[in-house]
């Protein structure tokens, strides 16, 4: 395996690599989501309390799980970098980043709508919320003190060591509800009870949660090539890389 | 199909403007992620263009010169 795994410390091969990922996130992505966002939006049922307005579950559960999912990535490739002096990880948690950051917005914002209409209100400091509100905070420190350090070594273990402090919010968030009396509702979907969630209301959420991950699995190989390109700027493959199509055709 | 009609639909019981704001600012933030990789790309390409047309134009001048010099 160390075999296997060994030219992807090379920025080169990381580049190729993702550039045949790509398309294998992208296309099933758009598909999956395209059905499970009609399906969620037009054809699950009313839920028998909320009404229509649970549909909103469809995005905001995607979205927080993938928030907290790609924080466990980036500390996994923190500790990968910092123990194996890998800079290609460095690299990696840079571009996971913005799309975590994207992704806890999307949450926090979808909840606040949803809360609006079911709690009457937009925002309370309630656990769960304050937590994931942390985890949005801690995604936009990664991204400054990223772009902090000239020297992107420093960098990436200056972010490395921040996002493997940063785990610990991570099961805070997931048990907060638990812990503590939330408004917030307790987990739909969990792995050791059956779902709290009727079958034809829980198969659109599986399409957009495994479609989420395809998408941010897309954008994270987009932006890994675009920072490795960065980076490499000056090396001779980098640069007939870049000039060879200029039209922009990739 | 839940809804009776597409005005039912787009009404969502009620909670239409909930339901479609977070559904349209979710996808238009995904899809923002995508617009700015695009351009960072663009960029990129542009500064090494650039960078590479002045290493052209040093040389010829530096070419240029020693011919000159060569000349007297």
């Amino acid at each position: 395996m160390w075999k296997w795994l060994h030219p992807y410390a090379k920025t080169e091969e990381t580049y190729v690599l993702c550039g045949r990922l790509y398309p294998w996130f992208l296309w099933p992505a758009i598909a999956l989501l395209a059905v499970g966002t009609v399906w969620g939006l037009a054809f699950a049922p009313a839920d028998y309390q909320q009404g229509d307005s649970f549909r909103i579950i469809y995005i905001h559960v995607p979205g927080a799980m993938l928030s907290m999912g790609l924080y466990a990535g980036m500390a996994i490739l923190g500790f990968i970098g910092l123990v194996w002096q890998i800079r290609t990880c460095y690299m990696g948690i840079a571009a996971i980043a913005p799309v975590g950051a994207m992704m806890t917005f999307i949450a926090l914002f979808t909840g606040a709508v949803w809360g609006k209409p079911m709690w009457g209100t937009w925002w309370v400091w309630d656990a769960r919320l304050t937590s994931e509100l942390i985890l949005l905070f801690l995604y936009l420190g990664v991204i400054a003190l990223y772009g902090a350090f000239d020297d992107k070594i420093q960098a990436g273990k200056a972010v490395a060591v921040m996002s493997l402090v940063g785990v610990i919010n991570l099961p805070i968030i997931h048990y907060s509800v638990y812990w503590w009396n939330t408004l917030h509702q307790g987990a739909t979907i969990s792995k050791f009870d059956n779902p709290s969630i009727s079958s034809d209301m829980l198969w659109p959420l599986l399409l957009n949660i495994l479609g989420f991950g395809l998408v941010a699995g897309a954008l994270a190989c987009r932006r890994l090539q675009n920072e490795i390109l960065t980076r490499e700027m000056r090396r001779p493959w980098a640069q007939t890389l870049l000039l060879s199509n200029e039209t922009g055709a990739k | 199909m839940h809804f009776d009609s597409f005005a039912a639909f787009i009404d969502m019981g009620g909670y239409g403007f909930y339901v479609w704001t977070s559904f349209i600012v979710t996808f238009v933030g995904i899809y923002t992620l995508f617009i700015e990789q695009k351009w960072r790309k663009k960029q990129l390409k542009l500064a090494v263009v650039k960078e590479n047309d002045r290493i052209q134009r040093i040389k010829k001048a530096k070419e240029k010169a020693s011919q000159a010099n060569s000349d007297k």
